[in-house]
């Protein structure tokens, strides 16, 4: 079948498998940051934006985004390595697998909440597993992310 | 020093945070053969029969491989120094298959869909056998897992296929039952540790292809590429000359990449075919068919005087390795070797058997075997503490092994540095320990309970592990450094780099790191045992002390002088008498012209000691009594692992490897249904914690200094996930006077404890 979308702005008509996830769509159009971690739609690793609220994309098929912006990290990549340089300043990447997914929720997060609190951050982002980090260095940086974004101090991570 | 105990931001983070593409699927030929395996429905049977015509008919199908095309020559998976000890029990495929989901067929093919369809037409018959399923009853079994006549022990190590026995042994010192006797207060326990899967987000993937001189290349995530070049070699029976391994940037291992899991069955896929192949692990496959911990039934027979001083400990483990013994020998050594050495007694024995059943292969995870005897020797002194009446902190400090006292039970060693007592303090005082007390029951009927324990590790296997560093001056000063070790997001590639700057006082931007290559790094026996930081380390410091005399006598060369006149300060070579310089980049410069000393050196280094790092956590946990459900409301830990080498990741290795303690304590799970068959086959199944599952982890440092160590280092990777499960079922006892002695802690068995269901 026949798609047209947009991928990171780019607009694309293809065609593709009526049973194509989004995932393998877009990792065939050279988005290798999207990752998979499983298939029963648990880890969030391969967490992009649809028309910018985020999807799992193992879980939806490339048909449903038929006429969508689809965004991966290699569509925000400015604000992924703003947010990257913070949790890099922590050590929290580590293997690095989970980020993709973990940072396009940040991020949407950031857009989506006001203030959000310790609570608010650990729900929002509950679906985003982890296995390396134990999740608290992740948290050192979110909160200096969204402070600094607060004070507008310069996205350079170096907040103190 | 400059960066070494300094928050060095890791030299691939930018990479890693804007998803570049550094993993082995993102780099992996885009003609790949997609290889798939079809997998024993049965825990153990005979292949009678097994047709694969209508499969082979598939569109796309490139190869179908059975036991029938396979070498056949026994390896083992286990990613081990040579000779191995774990046995030679496996070959590529086999008519035997000894657990649910054992492969039976390679199938190779152009489009996923087309070998999954393929692996839907392949017709086997099986002549179903009894299995052994319970490891209490593996020993002596009539019931065989290997009893074929070509398997093989390598190594001494008390192994036996004809009884099922992967493992078996005794030690000690003094005479433990005299000692026993002679106690007043004798416990006897018994722990069971179910396995346990390592669940790094990256599964088990491996893709191969031929390279211009029609040699096999192996681009793998893994963290033992020079032991997958001989392991791969071994399988096809070809000559290790015929083999390279590449590690990319890996998505965590955590142990279950110190086993060759995938890398085979793409392999004889390119030996045969000539093309590139690929395996990427499901996260079901990586569930059911991979390489978990070890499941372990722990005894601990201790004695004491009423006082409470320690005077015997005697551990006595049954190991289940599964159907292959990948790490099945040497696991089961550190639930002794890292328990019993904590504590000063006058007596010891550690007996162990290791046995064969018809589950899925064990293999290496972080704590490798320290994990489970920790949880039953430490869970045994909380209990004494309780029958005593004593404040499980001060029982300890009594008992615990201080800097310069010797570790029978750990081969002899000297604690050449300890501050165990040191960090058992820090951690009670963090958590509040005097003031709270053990319980408090709240206004709303809950219960929080205070539980402590402690514990051990190695750093690297002593005289056996090898840590090589190769350190090269190139153009304008800048240098190469390239390793063998493999950074599996633990950041060594930067931990190394921290040490050189160091040592050649630049900037660690002036260095750049590049491992792994089996062609041209140096040999490093890989990332386990928690050797990098502690071995590779140690051969980084040696590999850039001996290059700084090459960059003298360079210098030496061309100014004319003796070296000895000579002094390095990082940027230039210069004799303090009169002011007589070159500047590193002109001897960089100087190097590649008419030059015949080599600005290069390769280091290897190996310890004949391994320096334990210790640690000491508490819990604090809320248990609501109704439903037994247990919140972990804090957890404050405190590590000696030497000296800090890198304050972040020694902090987030903390951090991570006790949420790991504590999702097996609490939460994970692998079990079976009667026929063998694992059903938690799926993040679904098998629940690791979540951001919201985590309690508030605590993690302060108090470092001895290790002499044999980098910089006074010692090990931190695997120390971290071991007093989870201790601390936090002593809390839960505190609270609730109920003992998890087998994990996870679930509000089922909490509740049944209480007698309440």
């Amino acid at each position: 079948m026949k798609i047209h979308l947009w991928l990171n702005e780019r607009e694309i008509t293809r065609e593709i498998d009526a049973d194509l996830p989004l995932l393998e769509f877009v990792r065939s159009e050279g988005c290798y940051s999207v990752k998979r971690g499983c298939e029963t739609s648990n880890c969030g690793l391969c967490t992009v934006w649809m028309d910018g609220r985020p999807v799992l994309s193992c879980s939806v098929l490339t048909a449903r985004a038929e006429g969508t912006h689809i965004t991966t990290l290699e569509g925000v990549r400015e604000r992924a390595e703003a947010f990257g340089a913070f949790l890099a300043k922590q050590g929290g990447e580590q293997c690095g697998f989970c980020n993709p997914g973990f940072i396009m929720n940040v991020l949407a997060m950031e857009d989506e909440l006001t203030n959000p609190s310790d609570e608010d951050i650990r729900e929002y982002l509950a679906g985003n597993l982890c296995r390396c980090s134990g999740y608290e260095s992740q948290m050192r940086a979110i909160k200096e992310y969204l402070r600094s974004r607060k004070d507008e101090l310069p996205l350079n991570g170096e907040t103190e | 020093m400059k960066y070494v105990n300094a928050p060095v931001i890791k030299k691939d983070a930018m990479a890693l945070v804007t998803g570049q593409p550094v993993y082995m699927d993102d780099l992996a030929p885009k003609n790949c053969l997609i290889v798939k395996v079809l997998r024993s429905p049965h825990a153990h049977a005979l292949i009678r029969e097994i047709r694969t015509d209508s499969a082979e008919k598939v569109e796309g199908i490139a190869c179908i491989l059975t036991y029938r095309d396979v070498p056949k020559r026994r390896f083992t998976m286990a990613g081990q120094t040579y000779p191995e000890p774990s046995p030679y029990d496996r070959y590529i495929l086999e008519q035997r298959v000894r657990f649910v989901g054992d492969p039976v067929a390679i199938v190779a093919g152009e489009t996923e869909k087309a070998v999954d369809l393929a692996l839907k037409r392949i017709k086997v018959t099986y002549e179903v056998l009894d299995a052994v399923l319970d490891f209490h009853t593996a020993m002596d079994n009539p019931v065989l897992v290997h009893p074929e006549e070509d398997w093989q022990s390598l190594c001494p190590v008390g192994a036996d296929n004809k009884r099922n026995l992967c493992a078996s042994g005794s030690e000690g010192e003094g005479d433990v039952e005299a000692v026993l006797a002679d106690c007043e207060i004798r416990m006897d326990e018994v722990y069971h540790v179910k396995a346990v899967q390592q669940s790094m987000m990256e599964t088990f993937r491996t893709c191969t292809y031929l390279d211009t001189y029609g040699r096999i290349n192996v681009l793998s995530s893994t963290q033992i590429p020079f032991h997958v070049r001989r392991i791969v070699a071994n399988a096809l029976d070809i000559p290790k000359s015929k083999v390279r391994v590449i590690k990319p940037r890996i998505g965590g291992g955590f142990g279950a990449k110190q086993t060759v899991v995938t890398e085979i069955y793409p392999a004889i896929v390119t030996l045969k075919t000539g093309k590139p192949a690929k395996m990427i692990y499901t996260r079901e496959e990586s569930m059911i068919a991979s390489s978990p911990r070890h499941e372990m039934e722990v005894r601990v027979r201790l004695g004491a005087n009423r006082d409470g001083c320690i005077r015997a400990i005697e551990v006595h483990t049954l190991s289940n390795t599964g159907a292959y013994g990948e790490h099945g020998p040497t696991t089961v050594g550190l639930s002794g070797h890292k328990s019993i050495p904590m504590y000063r007694t006058e007596a010891f024995r550690f007996q162990y058997e290791v046995v064969y059943t018809n589950r899925m292969s064990a293999g290496a995870y972080r704590g490798y075997g320290a994990t489970q005897g920790i949880f039953a020797v430490e869970s045994t002194v909380n209990k004494l503490a309780a029958k005593l009446g004593m404040d499980p902190v001060a029982l300890r400090r009594m008992n615990i092994i201080h800097e310069g006292d010797i570790m029978p039970a750990y081969y002899g060693e000297t604690a050449s540095s300890c501050h165990l007592e040191q960090c058992l303090n820090r951690a009670a005082a963090m958590i509040g320990w005097e003031e709270k007390g053990l319980r408090t029951v709240m206004p709303d009927g809950k219960i929080r309970g205070r539980g402590v324990a402690m514990a051990m590790q190695g750093s690297a296997i002593s005289n056996c592990d090898v840590g090589s560093v190769t350190v090269k001056l190139s153009d304008e000063g800048t240098y190469n450094i390239i390793v063998g070790c493999t950074d599996m997001g633990t950041g060594c590639d930067t931990i190394i780099a921290q040490f050189a700057a160091d040592v050649l006082e630049t900037s660690i931007d002036n260095i750049a790191v590049y491992g792994v290559d089996t062609d041209t790094s140096p040999y490093d026996s890989g990332s386990y045992a928690s050797s990098t930081t502690y071995l590779t380390g140690m051969a980084a410091v040696r590999a850039c002390e001996q290059l700084k005399e090459r960059i003298l006598a360079l210098a030496a060369d061309k100014m004319q002088r003796e070296a000895s006149e000579l002094c390095f300060d990082g940027e230039k070579v210069f004799d303090e008498k009169d002011g007589a310089q070159m500047s590193l980049f002109d001897i960089a410069t100087a190097s590649m012209c008419n030059n015949e000393i080599s600005l290069e050196v390769t280091y290897s280094h190996s310890s004949p000691v391994s320096p334990p790092p210790f640690m000491a956590a508490c819990a604090e946990v809320e248990i609501d009594p109704e439903t037994g459900a247990v919140e972990l409301l804090d957890y404050t830990a405190c590590v000696d692992c030497g000296t800090v080498v890198n304050t972040n990741l020694a902090r987030v290795q903390t951090e991570g490897g006790l949420l790991q303690g504590i999702g097996m304590t609490l939460y994970e799970d692998i079990w079976y249904n009667e026929k063998g068959k694992n059903l938690s086959n799926s993040f679904l199944q098998y629940k690791i914690p979540s951001r919201l599952d985590a309690g508030k982890i605590r993690v302060e440092f108090d470092s001895s200094y290790e002499s044999t160590g980098p910089f006074g280092a010692k090990s931190i990777g695997e120390v971290v996930i071991n007093t989870p499960a201790p601390a936090i079922t002593n809390a839960i006892y505190q609270a609730v006077g109920v003992w998890i002695d087998e994990l996870p802690a679930t509000p089922e068995k909490i509740l049944r404890g209480m007698k309440v269901i």
